[in-house]
Parts: C-alpha cells; sequence; structure tokens
C-alpha cells in the first residue's frame, strides 16, 4: 500500500489519512500527533524547571505558571501518553491477535478524530484569553473561582477527547473478544493484548465518572448548574471523588499497555518464553480490579475520617503485590535467557529499577498516617513520575523503537537510539531523585517559585540540569526519525529476528488486510512455534480468497468537527450573541454526519484474490 | 535466633537511614527533622517504610545485576536458543507472600497511627481544657481565632509547647491546605465543611529550630499559592499565656507623633474596612475580609514572606500585586504618596501587644 500512497500527490495522501479506517493508518496518526502533545507539553515541562531553577526567579509569572504547570499535566496524560498508548494498541493488537482489522473501523477512525478535536480545543485556549490554571486535577473550588475561560476549554476538550477514548476503548474490547483467530484462545493470547484487553476495560468503568465530573462543572461554570458551590448547597469534594474515581484508574490505563509492551520486548530479546504466564494475566486482572478500590489514597488529607483512610491505605498496599509478582517474573525471563541489549531493551532493562523505585514510593504514599507529610508535596511529584516516566515514557520509547519498522518498514537508527536512550535515562534520574527529598524538605507542589534560605536552592537546580537531559534525548530522536525516514533501509517481516508474536510473521509494514490468509494458533508466541518447527510463514486457517474490507469515510471526521464547533459556540454563549447560534449548528453537523452515517447503506469493498497473491509476493519479494 | 537477626538488620538499617536523612532540610521547615509528637509518628513510619522499601529494592537489584551480566548474549552465541521456561509455582508462591508478609508488617503501624492521628476527643468535649485554634485559611492569609479566648491574630500562630494544639480548619474561598513540616503533616482547610485536627510542638526541638516554625498552603489555590506562607511561634506555656494575657488586653495606644498619627487617619480612611487592629473582634467572620493587625509590630514577616522592615511594609503598601499575585488587597485603596506609604508605615509598625 505505502509504495500505492507515494505516487499520489500529497493532496490524496493527507486524503487517505482523512478519510481512513485502516488500524495500522490510526496508528500513525495517533502516534503523530500524541508526538505534537507530547512536544508541547515537554516544552511546558521545560518552561517549569527553567522557572524553578533558582528561587524567586522571574521567567514567567505566577498566573502563567499555573496555565503551563496545568497544560503540562493536561496534555501528557490525555493528549500525548493516552494517544501514544492507543497508537501501539492500533498498530499491534490486531496483528497480533491474527484480525484483518479492529471489530469497528469506523469508530477507530471516529474515535482518534474526536481526541484529535478535543486535543487541538483545550490547546486554543493559549490564544483565546488564557489557558486553564487550576492543575490537571482542576479541584473544584479553585476552578470554579477561575476568571478566564481556561476552564471551559478544560471542561469542553476533555469531555470530547474522552469520548474518543471511550470509544476507542470499547472497539479494541469487542475487538479481542470477537476477533481472535482460530485457535488463540484467552490463555494464548500475547501479553500486550491481554493488557489491552484490561485497560479497555478499565477506560468503559473510569471515563463515565470523569464525564459526570466534567458535566457538572460544564452546568456550574456555563449554564448556572450549583454541583460544586457549597452556600447553594453543592459540594467540592464530590468533584475530588469522582475525578479520582477516574483518575486512578487512568495511572492503571497508561502503565498496564506499558507493561505489556515490556513483557513483549523482554522475551523477544531475552529469547525465551514469558516466565510465569499465567500469573502475569493474573496479576494484570487483579491490578485492573484493585485499580478501582484506592481512588481515596488521593484524598487521605481531605478529612475522610480514620476509617475510610485506614481501608483505602491497606487496599492500596495489596496492589503492590501483583505489581511485584510482575517484576520478578520479567527478571526471570531474563534469567537463563540470551539477552541482545537492542534499543527497546536498554528501555526494558532500565525500566526495572525505575519502575521499581516508583512503586515502592507508591507504597510508602499509602500509609496514610506518613501520607499526611508527603501528599501535595514535591514527593509525591517525584513518584508519581518515576511511575509514569519510568514506567509509561519509558515502554512508549521502547515500544516506538520495537515496532517502527512493523509500523514504517524502516528500522530507527540503533546508534542514535542509544544516544537517546542514555540521555533521557540519566535526565530522568537526575531530575526527579532529588525531587523526593525535596518534597521531604518541606517543599510543597505546584509553586510557581520559593524563597531563599529554605535549603531547596541546590536540588532544584540538579532537577532542572537533568531536564534538559530529557530535552537533549528527546532532539536526537526526533533527528534519529528524520534520518530513518529519509535513508532507513527497507526491512523484512521480522527485521529483529526473535519476534515470536504474529506481527513479525507479516511484511513491514503489513498489507492492508493484514493477513493473506487467517493464520491458525497453536499456542503462546504462535510465531515462534512456527519458527521452532522449521516453518517460514504461519499454518493458514482458511483457504486463500476474496477478503472483505471496510470504505474509508470522511464522516468520522466531520462528526468530531460538529462538536469541535458547538463547544467553540457554547463556551462563548454568555459572552457573545453568536455564541449559542455557532453552538447548534456544531450540534446540526455532527447529528447531520451521524444521520448520513445511519441511511448510506456501506456494504465495504473486496480484495480480490488476484491482488493479494499479487501484493504476497511483492511483499515477501521486499 | 533467626527472628533476632532480621530484627537487628532492620534496626540497623534504620539507624543508617535516620542519620542519613537528618541532613536533610532545615529544623524548621523539614519532614526529616520532626520537632513534635505527630511528626514523630509520621517519621517512624517513614523510617519503617523506607527500611522495608531498601530491602526490596535492594533485592531485586541483585537479581536484576546478575541477570543482565550473567545472560547477555555473547559472541558466538548467535544461533542459541535458550530453554523456553513456563514459570515456577515454588518461586512465584516466595514473591507473593514475601511481599504480603512485609506489607502486614507497615499496614499494622499504618492503620495505628492513622487511628492515633485522628483522635480529636478532647477539643470537642463541653468542658474543654485544651488549646483550640480555629484556622481560617484565605486567598493567601491565614487567621487564627482562638475561641477560647476571644482573640484572633492572623499570619503568625502562637501556639504553647508540650501539649496537644487541636485546630478547627476551614477556608473562605477556594481550597488550601494547612501544613507545618515540621512538625506534623498537613490537613485540607475545605470549603464545604470544618476538619479537626492536633499537632504538638517540643519544647526543647522549638528552641533548637529559633521558635520559629515555616508553615505552607499545600493545595494550588491560585497564582499566589507559593507565597501564602505563615509561621508558627512556639512559645512556653507560661510564655504563651502571657500573650493571650496582653492580646486580651490590649487597647490601642494614642500616639503623639504626627506622623503616626496622620498615618492613624489613614488606616481609618481606607484599610479599617477590611483590616481590624485589635484583637478582639467581635464580627462575623464573612466580615473579616483581611489580615488581623493587631500585634503587626511585633511579627516575623511583611506579607507572609519578607522580611520584617519598614521597607519591605512600604514596598508591600506601594504595590501588593508585584508581591503577591492576585491578592485580593490590590486596588482596594487609592493609590498612596510617599508621604502617606511613609505615615501608614511607621503606624502599623506601632501596633504592638508586647
Amino acid at each position: 500500500m505505502s509504495t500505492l500512497a507515494r505516487k499520489k500527490g500529497v493532496g490524496a495522501v493527507i486524503w487517505d489519512y482523512l478519510t481512513t479506517v485502516d488500524h495500522k493508518k490510526i496508528a500513525i496518526l495517533y502516534l503523530i500527533a500524541g508526538g505534537i502533545f507530547f512536544l508541547l507539553g515537554g516544552l511546558e515541562a521545560m518552561i517549569i524547571r527553567i522557572q524553578l531553577a533558582v528561587p524567586n526567579n522571574d521567567f514567567i509569572s505566577a498566573g502563567f505558571y499555573n496555565e503551563v504547570l496545568t497544560m503540562h499535566g493536561t496534555t501528557m496524560i490525555f493528549l500525548a501518553a493516552m494517544p501514544l498508548v492507543f497508537a501501539m494498541m492500533n498498530a499491534v493488537v490486531p496483528i497480533q491477535i491474527g484480525a484483518r482489522d479492529v471489530a469497528f473501523p469506523f469508530l477507530n477512525s471516529l474515535g482518534f478524530w474526536l481526541f484529535f478535536f478535543g486535543g487541538v480545543f483545550l490547546n486554543l485556549s493559549w490564544f483565546l484569553g488564557g489557558a486553564p490554571d487550576a492543575g490537571w486535577t482542576s479541584y473544584a473550588s479553585l476552578s470554579l473561582a477561575s476568571p478566564t475561560h481556561g476552564i471551559d476549554f478544560y471542561v469542553l476538550g476533555l469531555q470530547i477527547s474522552g469520548l474518543g477514548t471511550l470509544i476507542g476503548g470499547i472497539n479494541f474490547l469487542v475487538t479481542i473478544i470477537n476477533m481472535r483467530a482460530p485457535g488463540m484462545t484467552y490463555m494464548r493470547m500475547p501479553m500486550f493484548t491481554w493488557a489491552t484487553f484490561v485497560t479497555s476495560a478499565l477506560i468503559l468503568f473510569a471515563f463515565p465518572p470523569l464525564t459526570v465530573g466534567l458535566i457538572f462543572m460544564m452546568m456550574d461554570r456555563l449554564f448556572g448548574g450549583n454541583f460544586f458551590d457549597p452556600a447553594l448547597g453543592g459540594n467540592t469534594i464530590i468533584w475530588e471523588h469522582l475525578f479520582w474515581i477516574f483518575g486512578h484508574p487512568e495511572v492503571y490505563i497508561l502503565v498496564l499497555p506499558a507493561f505489556g509492551i515490556f513483557s513483549e520486548i523482554f522475551a523477544t530479546f531475552s529469547r525465551k518464553r514469558l516466565f510465569g504466564y499465567s500469573s502475569m494475566v493474573f496479576a494484570t486482572v487483579l491490578i485492573g480490579f484493585l485499580g478501582f478500590m484506592v481512588w481515596a489514597h488521593h484524598m487521605f488529607t481531605v478529612g475522610l475520617g480514620p476509617i475510610a483512610n485506614a481501608i483505602f491505605a491497606v487496599a492500596t498496599m495489596a496492589i503492590a503485590v501483583p505489581t511485584g509478582i510482575k517484576i520478578f517474573n520479567w527478571l526471570f525471563t531474563m534469567w537463563g535467557g540470551s539477552i541482545r541489549f537492542t534499543t527497546p531493551m536498554m528501555y526494558a532493562v532500565a525500566f526495572i529499577p525505575s519502575f521499581v523505585i516508583g512503586g515502592v514510593t507508591g507504597v510508602m504514599n499509602a500509609t496514610a498516617a506518613a501520607d499526611y507529610q508527603y501528599h501535595d508535596s514535591y514527593f509525591v511529584v517525584a513518584h508519581f513520575h518515576y511511575v509514569i516516566v519510568g514506567g509509561v515514557v519509558f515502554a512508549l520509547l521502547a515500544g516506538a523503537h520495537y515496532w517502527w519498522p512493523k509500523m514504517f518498514g524502516k528500522m530507527l537508527d540503533e546508534k542514535l537510539g542509544k544516544v537517546t536512550f542514555w540521555l533521557f535515562f540519566i535526565g530522568f534520574h537526575l531530575t526527579f531523585f532529588i525531587q523526593h527529598f525535596l518534597g521531604l524538605m518541606g517543599m510543597p507542589r505546584r509553586v510557581f517559585t520559593f524563597l531563599p534560605g529554605q535549603g531547596f536552592e541546590t536540588g532544584n537546580m540538579i532537577s532542572t540540569v537533568g531536564a534538559f537531559f530529557m530535552a537533549a534525548g528527546t532532539i536526537v530522536l526526533l533527528a534519529n526519525v528524520v534520518i530513518t525516514t529519509v535513508k532507513g533501509k527497507r526491512v523484512g517481516n521480522d527485521p529483529w529476528e526473535d519476534g515470536r508474536t504474529l506481527e513479525w510473521a507479516v511484511s513491514s509494514p503489513a498489507p492492508e488486510y493484514n493477513f493473506a490468509q487467517t493464520p491458525l494458533v497453536r499456542g503462546l508466541d504462535a510465531y515462534w512455534i512456527e519458527k521452532m518447527e522449521g516453518k517460514k510463514g504461519l499454518t493458514p486457517a482458511e483457504p486463500l480468497g476474496d477478503i472483505h474490507m471496510p470504505n474509508p469515510s470522511i464522516l468520522p471526521f466531520v462528526i468530531s468537527l460538529g462538536l469541535f464547533v458547538a463547544a467553540f459556540g457554547f463556551l462563548f454563549h454568555q459572552d457573545h450573541a453568536w455564541g449559542t447560534p455557532v453552538g447548534i449548528v456544531g450540534l446540526l453537523i455532527t447529528l447531520g454526519a451521524m444521520f448520513f452515517r445511519s441511511i448510506i447503506d456501506d456494504h465495504g469493498f473486496h480484495i480480490h484474490k488476484e491482488e493479494v497473491m499479487e501484493a504476497e509476493k511483492k511483499g515477501a519479494g521486499a | 535466633m533467626k527472628k533476632w537477626l532480621r530484627n537487628w538488620r532492620l534496626v540497623s538499617l534504620v539507624s543508617a537511614m535516620a542519620l542519613l536523612l537528618a541532613g536533610c532540610g532545615k529544623p524548621f521547615l523539614s519532614t526529616l527533622q520532626p520537632a513534635g509528637e505527630v511528626a514523630d509518628m509520621q517519621y517512624k513510619l517513614m523510617l519503617l517504610s523506607t527500611a522495608i522499601m531498601v530491602i526490596v529494592i535492594a533485592v531485586v537489584t541483585i537479581i536484576f545485576l546478575y541477570v543482565v551480566t550473567r545472560f547477555r548474549r555473547r559472541k558466538g552465541e548467535e544461533n542459541k536458543i535458550p530453554k523456553q521456561v513456563e514459570g515456577s509455582h515454588t518461586l512465584e508462591i516466595i514473591w507473593t507472600v514475601i511481599p504480603i508478609i512485609l506489607l502486614i508488617i507497615l499496614a499494622v503501624p499504618t492503620v495505628l497511627y492513622t487511628f492515633k492521628l485522628a483522635d480529636v476527643k478532647p477539643m470537642n468535649k463541653k468542658e474543654r481544657d485544651v488549646v483550640v485554634v480555629n484556622v481560617r485559611a484565605n486567598l493567601y492569609w491565614w487567621e487564627f481565632e482562638y475561641p477560647d479566648y476571644g482573640i484572633i491574630t492572623s499570619q503568625d500562630l502562637v501556639v504553647p509547647t508540650g501539649e496537644r494544639v487541636y485546630f478547627n480548619l476551614k477556608a473562605s474561598d477556594v481550597k488550601h491546605s494547612f501544613w507545618v513540616p515540621a512538625v506534623g503533616g498537613k490537613m485540607d482547610t475545605n470549603t464545604d465543611n470544618t476538619n479537626q485536627f492536633f499537632l504538638t510542638f517540643d519544647d526543647k526541638r522549638a528552641e533548637e529550630a529559633g521558635r520559629l516554625f515555616y508553615g505552607k498552603c499545600a493545595e494550588l489555590c491560585g497564582p499566589s499559592h507559593a507565597l501564602m506562607d505563615f509561621k508558627v511561634k512556639a512559645l512556653p506555656r507560661a510564655e504563651f499565656d502571657q500573650w493571650v494575657e496582653k492580646m486580651k488586653n490590649a487597647k490601642p495606644v494614642a500616639s503623639t507623633d504626627p506622623v503616626v498619627k496622620q498615618g492613624e487617619e489613614i488606616f481609618n480612611k481606607s484599610c479599617i474596612g477590611c483590616h481590624a487592629v485589635t484583637p478582639v473582634d467581635g464580627r462575623p467572620e464573612q466580615a473579616r475580609l483581611a489580615p488581623n493587625l493587631a500585634g503587626f509590630a511585633d511579627r516575623s514577616r511583611i506579607a507572609g514572606i519578607l522580611e520584617h522592615n519598614e521597607e519591605n511594609l512600604k514596598a508591600w503598601l506601594k504595590d501588593p500585586e508585584k508581591i503577591k499575585p492576585g491578592n485580593k488587597m490590590t486596588g482596594t485603596y487609592p493609590a498612596l504618596s510617599d508621604e502617606e506609604l511613609e505615615a501608614l508605615t511607621k503606624y502599623l509598625m506601632t501596633l504592638s501587644v508586647q
């Protein structure tokens, strides 16, 4: 397909991506959009660290700092980490389970465009009166008091992009339940697929509470509601509960796919099957389940009382057990293996000590009585960056290097990859390790500056220096991407040579239809089994025939655009007369597009047997 | 014997860590140099949890280092296929059970201390004989009301040492959080309800910390969240009682200095609508819009953050926005000439109860 696309003009390529329902192209869209937001969030992080490099700094103003810190958190969680996780899932999961696409290709595209327009909408706030400034948690009393439209952008933007995430989650649940190739039982699914499955279930249950909270806040701020106004019978603590009932599972929504990515990488580059596969599955499910039982540990200082605090403290500690199981299983996957230190493996190996530090500080935070000291201090900032950067970002970088050949047909340069790794790894520990101590020494989080004479100077300076290392690593990564795209050599099906799962059995990138013949899965690590028996390809489960494919469609784009316009109109409905009409027009665009989707009969198209044979021959020769 | 050995290891690890951590931070601010019963309990938990966690990290690191050095693919092993091991029930049970035991060791004191720290019964008795302070957090300043003595102060909290001091905590605008790191963990001041907790200030260690602890707002509350500091003067009980008596009986002193008189006039014209100057203020809290300035001259900081001198006071009065962005005082009074600033400053610096 890529050779075909290259012959077309730029306009045709753009149109292709606007209308695509192919999971592999949607993965690329997620990767590009998430990557851009990641750079934006990184830039915001650098502004934060420059401001905090020295006491009493006036690099940026206090109000602007709060906007930057809010947007850093919101962007990194919702607009960078989530879509990048979805990029990995889209690129890999359908192929890993031997499917030709996800269950609902149209919804897959809709999910992406909703996320994209939500993210763009949120970032427009920079140019339209000011970004949200109440932290990514947007606690109700402060966010209701915020004078600019920033919070409204947050509330509306996150509703739109959250809808996209929810749709994506449901899509993957259905895909994994229904679309597995013959023989791919649940206990033969690759670990990354399992992680995606559990994560999707978490999305299904975690995003609705957030949406409820966001709708309440939208009502309060834009339509005269009083859900969070204590003077009128509302209650701000309700927001905290709703937010964290979503917010804590969100951590696992991000980190479980990270665990999945590392499980694949450890097995591949140790040339061994995953140690304790069934206990890994069990641990993943258990973490997902317990993840919903612990949200109030974010609220130990709210004053819920000792009974609630004690229960949530113990429940939180319990999560350490399945997480510990995973750590040891990974170590013993490597034990006795033949470890090859490729770039993805470097990240995976570095992840273990980094994440263990983040995990144990998590248990420390769980000790409620001591958490009264840690809470809202830099200790917590250090803790969750160890989890999110040491876990999720490492995994995304590892996954990007690992599956890059599968997504683009070219290997990222290994030398530059290792340079990125070392810069990022050193910078990460330099930035965040010292912050544990800053917190214990009494430095609260979310401060735009600090006064001299409190013992915070050295630590903050070290932290800022570390941040520059990470920035340098990111620049090298970008250079690597550009160089690879321009000069990289095409690679075959299994460029790492030790691929174990189905995605390494198809060409790189995979053909539009993934598998010419649906494969028969004969065990865990299906491709590895075939390789060990000396076979080149997979055992087919069906004869070669015509392949039914979905048609591309612009409607997901239009539906999302309509909501974008509607949000824009309603946001300004109190300030401008055009607000409400524009809002209504936006909703009509969305509903109209949905109407057309309902009445147009779209049966898709077939790729004929001959074309498939032709493409396969070319793929084999590449 | 073995148990004894394990305990001994834990003890030595804990004491080594305590030595290491005690070097961190300032005695008036650091949680690692606890100065009272509450901070002590929390510090003990920190040490215990850190000790357990260091053990966990050590075990993982040892296995980790062994694995990544021992099992790296060497030259000539390119075609070696290692044995495909499914797992090991024994190992898996070991690394499930040991963490559970470690967590139980940690969970017991956690639950115990969580309940201990929540014991506020003495402050809610009808006939109470403990010191109770009502803390009200406002956009970038703190009010401290002593309901049993009928006095109010702000920014500098004054407490007796060597006994539990109880607090009612609430916020009047947005959520804040009350934190005196060296003396104990924080508790939020909500807009919806009143929270209660206690702190204890140890006399000897207060003395070592200069009898002035730093307090912080720990919940993002707006642009000047970082500057919403307060101070805690921890005095021996006798001195505290004296301070209370002085506050109760504080009377405005008529000054003969014309400059001070002029300052008082300016104050009465532009400031008194929000700021009270007597510690006994009968108005309801909704009317107390700004810090009570009784005893202002005795305070440790201007606006909670600047060194306490006339120059800084003038700078604050001239342009508070520059010092605490987003504060509620900016723009509530007419611009002051240099002469008026001088007079107002002189007047404010006479507000003493000492």
